[in-house]
């Protein structure tokens, strides 16, 4: 197979599908396939022809000045948009190689997880909290559930810390912790798919190192979609990164392309914090 | 580049259920709609009670409607051994009762109001606030009990003194039997206080300090700047905790039953026995032999309604254009 | 410079009415101590056993309780509660959940009125309602209009503590997979349980010491009420007709009473006010 030059992904309003350029691996299939994908609240457009493939198993950052639509995006992965009336959906999404939209959207969110920008423990336990999303499906049995909970903050780097404290509440831990328990939360419905939108931005930097190492080991069985502020983290983490400018896609590349030797002029602009 | 390969995953895309179809448990479980058809049931319930309870008060005084028509607010004879039913006397007492207690409980209510949000430092002002609203959940039968056993012998070591001085006005002459205008006026003033303090005291403290450093940067004293600047700012808000009070102190039945003597008279003495319409109602309910009778009664309930009904929907609504005020300013 | 302005007179003035609006609050103040230390008093002191186990005495004799007018209380209570909190709670999470604009305005507008309609009022709507038809007071009657009455507070403090629920856990439950009804029993109302619970003990406070919507539809008991189809003493309706009784005798029971019922009524407030702190305390770790 031929490598492809993903930097047309962006300019050309088409779909393409983006390689590795390892040519040994397998190549990764595309998670996500957006096409022409337009997004209004209301009357305003918050997204505006949006074509983008996010592949598998890889880790794509969404990075941009505040307001150009990267949150949104990330909220129609799971459709967590539709649950703000008034809003509006135009163009296709395609999960894997279904329509997003043709499934029930509450199982869809099972398989697509979030986590949000604000660390949102819910005011229970820190057992429950990492339960909660168990106990939904009365397929799994009470007693893989303790099992599963280990496991999933295991994942998130949190066990060690939290196993003395599993039933006390969940508000009673730092914000780092919280936020690596909304992680462990989604974890533990094994997501094919994991959705963080500034999952850092409201944490100190020794737990933003903690939460960049377990998106490493996660990467391995998880697509990851990563909005973020911090140009660093997404060169640290991302291995595709897309730059958004007032709610247009104006460069989708690898990495290391991106920071080193940005095709576009806006990008230049953006990550030699000439704007915005 | 126009024609790159579009791959397929190597293992399947397997969609984990995804596609699997929905069982009629799930889809109980998930659905939306019977929460929402349950829940609006309870919402619209509000409107069936308000509804019927409109309808039964219209249909119930039929009777007494058709025979007096309106000459039944203003005829003074309240007659039940031959049917001859006029409420001018209980209308007449009402509202005199209602505008002496709000007389006596503005000043008040709007000074401590005054004290708590502007001068007390806030952990005093929210201790006594706490105190004064536990004065509003005293039960109305216990303000009569008080009033009865308190108020009144306490009136009657006051009273003469004032009508020795006082008594060429007619409002403070005749004989006082401690039931009174006079009394069930304090005892209301005293039940409609904590409303005018407690409302009051939130919205001079909702007045931003913007409205207060213009005039302080003048030179103007502390009291210059809460009676030119933050009462004028708030105004909206007072009147509505006025209005609250009043749709309040007209419905009061109990408290108002036990000391003001209940005699369908008219007087201008304020130290008369008089009657209200909600006191006449409580007393002479159970005891309404005949369906005039009792449609009489029921039509004075319908009046009460109606009034105190308007003068709420007043408060709420300079409540509501208050807070949209805020909202923008 | 500074000393000529204001002026004297203005000084004045502000000392005299900021000292006068201290004086109200003390007023205020001193009535509430009054009304309070005086009841305590009068009640404490006609408080005895009997009072608690027996009911009323013939007229004229001395001794007796208000045993039966206790039990009607307690009774009349549970039967409102039974309607008024599952209705209130419904309808609060109608209004905070699912309905919006013109529907939402209506119900929050007339639910404010119904709040406002004067009890002796909704005395008379259940006479009609419920009395009239079966052709007799009963304990049903008037647990039906106390039930009534506790509708607005549980509806309006339910609301209030459930929109208070950041938006952030109802989307961290949606994102997990849940319904919006799963959500809002497994995380929005947990979340608010404490709040909720609050109001309604309030609510119940409230009307515990209604008594003119009782005069007509409870009425009165002189003896215990079996089942719910007869009329029943209650506590407030025992304190008015003691009260404007002429005989000593039931002056002091009408004090007992109305110390009895004001301290339940406190410690209920105090209670639910204790469950409030607790309930802000477990969810901010
Ligand atoms: N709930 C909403 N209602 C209306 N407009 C919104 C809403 N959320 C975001 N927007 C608008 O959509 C645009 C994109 O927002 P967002 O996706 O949050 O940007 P970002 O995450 O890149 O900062 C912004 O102009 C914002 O004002
Ligand atoms: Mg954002």
């Amino acid at each position: 197979m031929k490598p492809f030059d993903l930097s047309q992904l962006s300019r050309a309003h088409e779909v393409r599908f983006a390689a590795d350029e390892s040519t040994d691996e397998k190549l990764p299939w595309p998670q996500f396939t957006v096409a022409a994908l337009n997004f209004f609240y209301g009357t305003h457009q918050a997204l505006k022809g949006i074509n983008l493939i996010v592949p598998n198993k890889r880790v794509m950052a969404f990075i941009g000045p505040s307001g150009c639509g990267k949150t949104t995006l990330l909220r129609t992965f799971n459709r967590m948009n539709e649950t703000i009336p008034g809003t509006r959906v135009e163009g296709s999404i395609r999960l894997g190689d279904k329509d997003l939209f043709s499934f029930p959207a509450t199982r869809l969110r099972r398989v697509v997880g979030m986590v949000f920008q604000k660390p949102s423990p819910f005011p229970k336990s820190i057992f429950d909290n990492v339960a909660y999303g168990l106990r939904l499906d009365p397929s799994i049995r009470r007693r893989e559930i303790a099992d599963k909970v280990e496991q999933s903050l295991r994942r998130a780097a949190l066990w060690d810390e939290v196993k003395d404290k599993l039933h006390q509440s969940a508000n009673g831990i730092s914000g780092g912790q919280q936020q690596r328990l909304c992680i462990a939360r989604a974890l533990a419905v094994e997501p094919e798919v994991l959705l963080l939108d500034e999952p850092c931005s409201a944490l100190d930097p020794i737990s933003t190192a903690k939460i960049e190492d377990l998106l490493f080991e996660i990467k391995n069985s998880c697509t990851i979609v990563i909005v973020t502020h911090n140009m660093l983290q997404a060169a640290r983490v991302a291995d595709y990164v897309g730059f958004f400018l007032n709610g247009e896609l104006i460069e989708l590349n690898r990495a290391k392309q991106i920071f080193q030797n940005p095709e576009m002029q806006q990008t230049q602009d953006y990550i030699t914090g000439r704007f915005g | 580049m126009s024609n790159a390969v579009l791959a397929t995953p190597e293992v399947p895309f397997e969609s984990r259920g995804l596609d699997k179809k929905q069982t009629w448990w799930e889809r109980l479980r998930k659905g939306d709609e019977v929460v929402h058809l349950i829940t609006l049931a309870g919402g619209w319930s509000i409107l069936v009670i308000t509804g019927l309870l409109v309808q039964h008060l219209w249909v119930y005084s039929r009777l007494s409607r058709h025979a007096f028509g309106w000459h039944f607010l203003v005829d003074s004879t309240w007659d039940p051994v031959n049917g001859v039913f006029g409420a001018w006397p209980f209308v007449y007492g009402t509202v005199v009762t209602s505008l002496l207690a709000l007389t006596i409980a503005i000043p008040i209510g709007l000074g401590s109001a005054i004290f708590l949000a502007e001068l007390a430092p806030r952990k005093l002002s929210n201790a006594l606030t706490f105190l004064i609203e536990l004065l509003a959940a005293v039960p109305s039968v216990i303000y009569g009990l008080i009033g009865i056993f308190l108020l009144i012998p306490v009136l009657f070591n006051v009273v003469p003194y004032v009508q020795k001085y006082f008594g060429w006005i007619p409002i403070f002459n005749g004989t006082f039997y401690g039931v009174s205008y006079f009394s069930a006026s304090i005892v209301l003033a005293i039940m409609v206080v904590p409303f005018i303090i407690s409302i009051s005291r939130e919205v001079l403290i909702s007045v931003p300090v913007s409205q207060r450093e213009a005039m302080m940067a003048l030179g103007a004293t502390k009291w210059d700047v809460t009676w030119r600047a933050v009462v004028p700012y708030a105004r909206q808000g007072i009147m509505g905790s006025i209005f609250l009070s009043l749709a309040r102190a007209l419905g009061e039945t109990m408290a108002v039953t036990m000391v003001i003597g209940n005699v369908a008279q008219v007087s201008t003495s304020l130290m008369a026995p008089g009657y209200t319409i909600a006191a006449v109602i409580a007393n002479e309910f159970t005891e309404a032999t005949g369906d005039l009778y009792l449609h009489a009664l029921i039509e004075l309930g319908l009046v009460l309604f109606v009034v105190t009904m308007i003068f709420n929907a007043l408060a709420r609504l300079l409540m509501l254009t208050m807070k949209g005020h805020e909202v923008v300013g | 410079m500074s000393a000529s302005y204001p002026p004297l007179s203005r000084k004045i003035t502000n000392v005299v009415m900021l000292a006068l609006t201290g004086f109200c609050t003390l007023l205020v103040l001193s009535v509430l101590l009054t009304i309070l230390g005086y009841l305590l008093w009068k009640g404490a002191s006609s408080l005895n056993i009997a009072f608690f186990t027996k009911i009323p005495a013939p007229v004229g004799q001395s001794g007796g309780g208000v045993e039966n007018a206790i039990v009607g209380t307690l009774k009349l209570l549970a039967l409102a509660s039974a309607i008024g909190v599952p209705i209130g709670l419904l309808g609060g999470i109608y209004l905070s959940e699912f309905a919006g604009g013109w529907s939402a305005f209506t119900i929050r507008y007339t639910t404010d009125l119904l709040n406002g309609v004067p009890s002796v009022v909704m005395g008379i709507f259940v006479y009609t309602l419920v009395v009239l038809p079966m052709h007799h007071f009963s304990t049903l009657a008037g647990g039906v209009a106390l039930g009534i009455m506790m509708i607005p507070i549980a509806l309006r403090s339910t609301e209030d503590f459930l929109r208070a629920v950041p938006r952030s856990l109802r989307e961290g439950g949606l994102a997990l997979g849940a319904s919006k009804s799963e959500t809002i029993f497994t995380i929005v109302i947990p979340a608010a349980i404490y709040g909720i619970i609050t109001g309604i003990m309030l609510d119940i406070a409230r009307v515990a010491g209604e008594t003119a919507p009782l005069l007509f539809t409870a009425f009165g008991n002189l003896y215990n009420s079996p089942g719910w189809l007869q009329p029943t003493s209650s506590l407030p309706v025992v304190i008015y007709n003691y009260a404007i009784s002429p005989y000593d005798v039931w002056h002091k029971q009408a004090w007992a009473a109305g110390f009895v019922l004001l301290s339940g009524l406190l410690v209920i407030s105090i209670i639910s006010r204790l469950i409030l702190a607790r309930g802000k305390k477990l969810s901010h770790g």
